[in-house]
This record gives structure tokens, sequence and C-alpha cells, in this order.
């Protein structure tokens, strides 16, 4: 036998330097079990709806196989400015303003590479998405992060905000609704945060993947709408969560010509384009679906309820999330760190819940639980947490 | 809807704290609302719903389109109230287009069927022609596919 290589000398040092996703080590001790309920789901537990899949089959049956244009399928550009425009009260030029990505994880990525400048500062706010700031890391910039507290139902308040600017600050990672919180803005919120950009010039990188998904009459205002904030927004938005077409990966970004001329290039040479039987399916989407999304809103309402209603009773308080598809119940009352519950209560009750510290610093202390499966399958992991919680509180 | 009915038209099994939590509502805020609807005959009855093709029991099932004679005082509603009651008549329909009445009817054979037709249904006074149609396969019933596949998997764990 060979003897055991050491292929570290292989990889780039930025890369080996980067952390393993927090949520990749869960992952692993999860695929090793079996009869697991797992609330550690990021998407939807919806099949995509029947019309969007149909479209998909439909042109793929017409032979469209080939790449699309790099900004991606000039009728999918207008559906995105039209629905937009439509929802969000925002305007873009779909001919120079509006680029089609692979999914916003694409988006992101494309934004952070075509605006970071080696040692730029990019502020997020935490507890956060886990890619974040290694988006950053990988772009050649410094994640600078923000706390947001459950206090204040995990919002990103301005003066935090504030706190954090320095003069190498080139842009904030803005993200509400937020995943693992289900943190939202208010509008007063959201207008004092686009204050303190304009005053510092900063540009904002806005992912509302989130958008639709908002509760309790709550309305999604895009950050983009506000007075002067268009000519220093990236719109980061998609399919996935929307319309549970996560599989389909397809995002998109929405900048000024320049900003989004820039991003092409990365995109261009990296990816050419998003695939076409997506784009086409993103199309049937955006502009037929409000009635499904509807439902499906009505009802991931109904789940958070039942579960924020149950994690309180089972004495792990809990806020009410007013966007997004996750609850994030404080864990400490059990006196464990969240890496030693969410264990706990995979080994000895077969439930996964995601230890909020793979979300951030700020995330200890709490766990991500995703609302987006079946009441049955919540009504059972609900039970089995609420007796783990009484074992530990007996110990 | 009504968000209480249309959980109970998904799945009226649920018990009352779990609709209280879904609504947001107390329990017994839960009990009043249910006993409004019923008493308004805006919830009929509770059943389950069945596969009849995954049961033992031989059902067959007819759509019978008829036309009927309307009458001076009330239209259509006596003869169609009186084909409704028979047992066999599963659902029954007061239909626009080239004829009156949809009836959905069932029994356990061919023979009881045409029985029914032509010596109950055809024979009701005001009844002018019938045509019966017979189902061979259920697709899906009250919304719910038949041959809905197993969900897919998916991650157990995703960012």
């Amino acid at each position: 036998m060979n003897p055991p290589q050491d292929f570290s000398r292989f990889i780039a040092d930025h890369v080996s330097a980067i952390p393993k996703s927090g949520i990749r080590d869960f992952f692993e001790v999860v695929q090793s079990m079996t009869d697991v309920i797992s609330l550690g789901i990021g998407e939807p537990d919806y099949v995509t709806p029947w019309r969007i899949r149909e479209a998909a089959i439909f042109a793929m049956e017409k032979g469209k196989t080939g790449y699309t244009s790099n900004l991606g399928l000039p009728r999918l550009r207008e559906s995105i400015a039209s629905y937009l425009s439509r929802r969000y009260n925002v305007d873009y030029d779909p001919k120079r303003e509006v680029l089609v990505t692979v999914g916003v994880s694409e988006a992101l990525d494309l934004a952070l590479r075509a605006i970071v400048n080696p040692g730029d500062e990019i502020i997020y706010h935490e507890p956060s998405y886990v890619s974040y700031s290694p988006s950053i890391v990988l772009a050649g910039g410094k994640p600078v992060s923000v706390s947001t507290r459950a206090e204040n139902g995990f919002s990103l308040l301005a003066t935090d905000l504030e706190s954090k600017i320095t003069p190498r600050t080139k842009a904030l990672l803005l993200s509400f609704p937020t995943n693992p919180t289900g943190g939202v803005l208010s509008f007063e919120e959201l207008r004092s945060i686009a204050a303190v950009c304009r005053q510092h010039d900063i540009l904002v990188l806005a992912d509302e993947i989130y958008s639709e998904l908002t509760y309790d009459g709550v309305q999604h205002v895009s950050l983009a709408s506000l007075p002067g904030m268009r000519e220093r927004t990236i719109l980061l938005n998609g399919c996935s969560k929307s319309f549970a077409m996560t599989g389909f990966r397809v995002g998109y970004a929405c900048a000024p010509a320049p900003i989004i001329e820039a991003m092409m290039k990365v995109h261009q040479y990296a990816i050419m384009c998003a695939s076409i039987m997506s784009q086409e399916a993103a199309i049937e989407a955006l502009d037929h679906c409000a009635r499904e999304v509807e439902e499906m809103r009505n009802d991931y309402q109904r789940r958070r309820n039942f579960v924020v209603s149950r994690l309180n009773e089972i004495g792990l308080p809990c806020h009410s999330p007013k966007g997004a598809f996750y609850v994030f119940p404080d864990i400490r009352p059990t006196k464990r760190t969240s890496l030693e519950f969410c264990l706990g209560l995979l080994k000895e009750m077969k439930v996964a819940v995601v230890p909020g510290s793979a979300f951030g610093e700020s995330g200890e202390g709490f766990a991500r639980c995703c609302f987006a499966t079946s009441l049955v399958k919540l009504q059972e992991a609900m039970n089995r947490i609420e007796t783990y919680v009484q074992k530990l509180g007996a110990e | 809807m009504d968000a209480l009915l249309e959980l109970l038209q998904q799945d009226c099994t649920l018990h009352r704290a779990d609709l209280a939590r879904l609504l947001n509502l107390t329990e017994p805020e839960v009990d009043r609302r249910i006993a409004e609807f019923e008493k308004a005959g805006i919830i009929l009855g509770y059943q389950a719903i069945v596969d009849p093709g995954r049961t033992d029991e031989d059902l067959v099932s007819a759509f019978i389109e008829v036309k009927i004679t309307p009458e001076r005082d009330g239209g259509f509603d006596r003869l169609a109230e009186r084909i409704a009651r028979f047992d066999e008549v599963k659902s029954c329909w007061l239909m626009s287009g080239g004829y009156d009445l949809a009836v959905i009817v069932e029994g356990g054979n061919l023979r009881q069927i045409a029985h029914f037709v032509s010596e109950k249904l055809s024979t009701v006074e005001g009844v002018i022609a019938t045509a019966t149609r017979f189902r061979l396969k259920t697709y899906k019933q009250n919304g719910v596919l038949l041959s809905e596949p197993p969900p897919v998997e998916r991650l157990p764990v995703t960012p």
C-alpha cells in the first residue's frame, strides 16, 4: 500500500484557512443515522407547483436545451422586472439592469467578486446564513459581523450597524427576512439603516430571497424602493424559497447597469448562464403563481404558530418570527451549549435541529428549527423535544 | 376561505389543541367556532376519503346526465331534491349546458345501477332523458391524488 499522501500542498492557503461549515459537521452525523425527523432543512417541503414543473417539461419537449444569453432569457428578465415592480415597487430595466444567476448563492458571489478590493470590509449581520462570511473571504474582503439579538426580534439596529463602520467599509450585506432567525426589519428600522448607508456612502447587497415569506400581514419592503437607495443597492432574489424551486437554481441580481455589467463579466467566464429549462420554469412561476405562493405562505404561518406555541410550552423561549420558515428558540434554560443540546437531541430522540452556533457566535444559545415540514412530523418532533427537555431538567 | 374551515377540510381529525395552536386561538374559541359552523350548516359532516380501488368491496359508480322539465313554481328544485333523496345518489348538481342535473350514483354492480336508472330515475315524472356513464378509474378524489408518488427524499440538513 502506498504511504498516505499529503495533499495540503496542493490546496490554496486562503481556502485551507476557511473553517468547514458547522452545518456540514452536523449533516454528517445526521446522515449516519436512520429514522431521524429533520427540522434541519433549509428549503420548502413542498414539491414545486405542478404548473412550474410542467413548464420545464414543456421547454424540454420543445427542444429548449441550449445556452441562453449571458444575462438570462430576455423574456425571463422582463418577468423579473415586472414582478419586482408589481410586488415591491422597484423598477429595473430588463435589458441592462437584471442578471439571471444560478441561485442567489451565485448572485451573491458575483456581487462580492465584482465590488471587493483586497481588504475591503463587508459588514454582515449575525446570526447569519452560513455562506456570507466565507464568500466575503473568498472574494478577498474582510467580513465584519454585527450581532442581532433575540430581545429585538433579531432585527438589525442602525446604531449597531454604525458602530462597525470604518473608512474601509465598502458594503453591507443585508438579509431580511433572515435565515436562521426569521427576523424582519420594520419599515422604520429599514429607513434608519438606509440613512446610515447613504450617510457613509456604503453599498448594500440586499439578499431578499425570503421576501415572499412574511407573516401576520407584514409586507416585505425592498431596500431598493427607499429614496436614494436604488443607486447603492444590489438587489438579490430568486425563485427557490417563494416558489419551492430550490433544485431549479434560479436567482437574479438587479442593480444599476454598470454594476450588473461588472457582475456579468465574472458570470460569463465562470458560469455562462443558468440552465434554460429552469429559466423557462421561472417565467411561469413569476408570471402565474401568486396564488400558489399565497397558499404556501398561509400554511407556513399556521405551522409557525404551532411550533412557536409548542416550544414556549416546552420551556424553550421562542419569539414568533415574522418571516422565512425558521424559528430560533433559546435553549439556554437547558444549561447546554447549542451543540450539546442538538447532538443530544439527535442521539437520544432522533430529532435534527441545527445548533445556532453554526450561524455565527451570536447564534450560541439557540437552535434553528425549520417549520417547512408536515404538521404530523412537527407534532412528533415537538413531543420528542418536550421529552428531551424534561429529561435534561430532571438531571 | 376561513382558516379553520380550510384546516378541517384538509384534515378533520386534528385535535382541538393543535387547531388552537395553528391558528393562535384558545381551545374554547375553536370549539365555539366549530359549533357555529355546524349550527349554520356550513360544516355538514366529517368523512374519510376512501380509495374504492383498494377496498375489498365491489363498487360501481356512474355519472348520469339527466334532463328534466322545470316547473312553474320552483324551477328544478322539487324534482332535483326528489332525485337526490335516493340512497343510491351520492351527489346531485344542477348544471348549465346541454342537460340539467348531474347525478353521481353508486351501486354494488352494473345491474343495480341499470335497475336504478330504468326503474327509479327514468320513471320520475318530469324526467325527460338520461345518459349514464360508468367510472372506469379514479385518479384524484376530493383533491387527493391516488397515485401520488412517495415524497422525494431531501437532504436532512441544509444551510
